[in-house]
């Protein structure tokens, strides 16, 4: 049988089923770390900025990509607050489900920085504007883990 | 079962390491090593992702033929014309004079064994009792060195010692089936190869 | 004899070299690990990103770190920001396949200066690393037979011993000499002083490998910097030429292929050879990095090489030939036994090794007689790719 033949009987159809069976664990890295503990303890975003070209970064950075200067040792802190930069109202799940209810998210540009966070928005969708000033709800102290998820919403 | 403490879960040899430094390189080498402990107590943030990967993998018109093979019992292999291998696996179109491979022949269910392994450990790391014991299989009919990957069965011994004087490379085997109703079309329908004259 | 071949006409140095540590698990994400060698690379080289004119980066399976498109997550670690980017990728080729694609990009005219980086974060798949390799049996007619990676290796020695007759204490040898070179690189996971019970000693994972015989599971990153001959010899006191370069592949059928030699490794080598103009290797080549992540594969390559003759390697290794002050020290970094094994890190921190043995700069690794041409090695996927790289000093 060539290469070109087509298979029309459904029963010499064959595939086989299987599983990748791996799942992760991720660290947050040598800055993402200190971004958690801050959120984690103070409730505020930790960021670093370039001292050859100012921009600050959000989530913060290492490094500078852009001078590539090291960024250790320069530390800043913002408020959790920013502007709605786009968001979308999501109707299906990751599987293509319907959701029962839908969900907004949006990404929220942070005051003060360059950068700013993808994460769930609160409020009534259609009210929701781009440029909308917002602030995070955090989870209460006590309940942070030092994760992303310690950020409840945008509101 | 306990694993038994490995040395890369020793302290690393500080004191023997020599300074980590490098040639034109101002600072030490960077890098912040972390026990398992502080992931498990939590002594870092971390996320996790459970992705579930599942998939449905067409078999192709060669190996869609092969597996069929199978379940009637059969090793079915494929002959290039052009070069003259004949090979099993079967494949739709020869790797090396890039033509079809469409003539198709039946092969024995025997062979002789390339190389094997004796293997104490699950593709996840953890021990096994009972070893496996992976095995290359060159089935009689095919051209030299056309072998692929099977395991061997039928051992009487547990050990490494004792299997190794019932295995060697080169040893004749013969392909030991699944009854034909439990038979279902895949490379597991034979359970494993056995040394010639076992029953099982 | 072997035949000579072309030379292209645009000379290619290595003017700079860095790493990151090597550990079991970093807490620094992949992109960190990047900007820690890169950034020591150009510090090296005395270059600012902004002199890199392109970056390529080398990087094994996305599924270790379990994130999408790799190269293009690490690229800005890289200092790949708005770069032209390029992301080698052969399995455990990629390290030395990074040089190649390295050289490539500046021996067409395309670019003055280029930056070779190579990462691996391995750390993050559970339930170890290891099984994120399943995915390289066939779907098919091998994964339901319940394999894992060990099986790979473990088969491949079998037959390399038993057709040369070589003793498992041949291999043991290996795990030796290499943990012991490590204990002088900066960047070690697993230095050691062992020996051959030692190793023999340690529990057997798949006969006839024993647990001493694995290289780790690492995190790491290497870089380097490459310049055209007008840069180089402009900024680098002594740069180290890069006077080589061969790859080959192999069939993917690998019970199709004669398991106790590598001749993709021999394919790669001669285009190496002929196009560094070397007719003789084992007295053109100094010193050697050949790729090691189990011990008995030192042996197999070296053969592969044609640096020792088939199923003679064991025996010359016994005899002292590659020790780090023996005839032609082999891994005298240490190898992916000693250092660790960062996949795609592992070979590019060979290069670096050759880099500094090439310039007297090893330190307490150094080879004596000062060494003058180097040759690295890597091998990866199913058991398949030979890259190979030979750098030269005057």
């Amino acid at each position: 049988m060539g290469l070109r033949d087509r298979i029309t009987e459904a029963a010499r159809l064959r595939a086989w089923e299987g599983e990748i069976g791996v799942s992760f664990r991720y660290t947050a890295g040598a800055a993402g770390e200190r971004f958690f503990q801050t959120l984690r303890a103070k409730g505020t975003f930790a960021v670093t900025r370039c001292p050859e070209c100012g921009s600050t970064y959000l989530p913060p950075r290492l490094y500078c990509p852009k001078d590539f200067q090291d960024l250790e040792g320069h530390w800043d802190e913002v408020a959790p607050r920013g502007e709605i930069h786009t968001f979308t109202l999501l109707h299906a799940d990751l599987d293509g489900r319907p959701l029962s209810r839908p969900r907004l998210i949006g990404f929220v540009q942070i005051e003060g920085t360059e950068g700013g966070l993808l994460a769930p928005l609160a409020g009534e969708p259609a009210k929701v504007r781009i440029g909308q000033r917002v602030s995070a709800v955090l989870r209460p102290k006590r309940q942070r883990r030092g994760v992303i998820e310690d950020i409840l919403h945008f509101r | 079962m306990a694993r038994r403490r490995r040395p890369a879960d020793a302290a690393p040899p500080e004191a023997t390491q020599t300074t980590r430094t490098i040639p034109g390189v101002s600072h030490p080498l960077r890098g912040t090593p972390l026990r398992e402990a502080d992931l498990t107590r939590g002594a870092v943030s971390l996320e996790r992702w459970e992705p579930a990967l599942s998939y449905r993998w067409d078999s192709g018109v060669a190996i869609g033929r092969f597996l069929e093979g199978l379940r009637e019992g059969k090793i079915l292999g494929v002959h290039c014309r052009r070069c003259a291998r004949t090979v099993t696996p079967p494949r739709a179109f020869c790797e090396i004079c890039f033509v079809p491979m469409d003539e198709w022949v039946e092969l024995a269910d025997t062979g002789t064994v390339n190389t094997f392994s004796i293997c104490f450990i699950t593709w996840d790391m953890r021990p096994l009792r009972v070893p496996q014991v992976p095995a290359v299989i060159e089935i009689d009919g095919t051209s030299p060195r056309v072998g692929f990957l099977h395991t061997l069965g039928g051992l009487r011994g547990r050990t490494v010692e004792r299997i190794r004087r019932e295995v060697r490379l080169g040893l004749p085997v013969r392909a030991v089936w699944k009854p034909a109703g439990q038979r279902t079309g895949a490379i597991t329908d034979i359970l494993h190869f056995a040394p010639l004259g076992r029953r099982r | 004899m072997l035949p000579k071949g072309p030379r292209p006409r645009r000379r290619v140095a290595v003017v700079g070299a860095g790493l990151s540590l090597f550990a079991r698990r970093a807490l620094e994400t992949g992109k960190e690990l990047s900007y820690y060698a890169a950034s020591a690379a150009l510090e090296s080289a005395g270059l600012r990103r902004r002199d890199v004119q392109a970056v390529v980066m080398a990087s094994a399976p996305d599924a270790f770190d379990g994130v999408h498109m790799k190269g293009e997550y690490l690229s800005d670690g890289a200092g790949g920001w708005r770069k032209p980017y390029l992301r080698a990728y052969v399995g455990g080729g990629s390290g030395v396949f990074s040089i190649i694609s390295g050289w490539t990009l500046v021996a067409s005219g395309l670019f003055d200066v280029v930056l070779v980086v190579a990462e691996e974060k391995m750390s993050p798949t559970q339930p170890h690393p290891q099984a994120a390799f399943i995915s390289i049996f066939d779907h098919t007619i091998e994964r339901p037979l319940g394999p894992n990676l060990l099986w790979i290796f473990s088969l491949e020695q079998s037959r390399y011993m038993h057709t040369y007759g070589i003793a498992n204490e041949d291999i043991a040898r290996v795990s030796v000499k290499n943990k012991h070179n490590a204990l002088g690189h900066p960047a070690a996971q697993l230095g050691a002083e062992l020996t051959v019970e030692e190793v023999l000693a340690s529990e057997v994972v798949a006969w006839p490998v024993h647990r001493l015989m694995v290289s780790p599971i690492s995190d790491g990153a290497a870089a380097i910097v490459l310049a055209a001959e007008e840069v180089a010899t402009r900024i680098s006191d002594r740069p180290v030429w890069v006077e080589g370069i061969g790859w080959a592949l192999d069939t993917s059928y690998w019970g199709n292929r004669d398991l106790a030699y590598p001749r993709y490794v021999e394919d790669a080598a001669r285009m190496a050879y002929a196009m560094a103009g070397i007719t003789e290797p084992r007295k053109e080549i100094h010193v050697v990095e050949p790729y090691d992540p189990f011990a008995y594969k030192e042996l197999h390559h070296l053969e592969g090489l044609l640096l020792a003759d088939r199923g003679k390697a064991p025996e010359d290794l016994a005899n002292g030939r590659f020790d780090r002050d023996g005839p032609l020290p082999s891994c005298p970094s240490g190898g992916l036994m000693g250092v660790g094994n960062p996949i795609a890190a592992a070979g590019l921190m060979k290069l670096c090794e050759l880099y500094w043995q090439l310039r007297g700069e090893a330190g307490a690794r150094q080879v004596p007689n000062s060494p003058r041409r180097g040759l690295a090695q890597a091998w990866g996927d199913l058991m398949q790719i030979g890259t190979v790289a030979i750098l030269g000093v005057r």
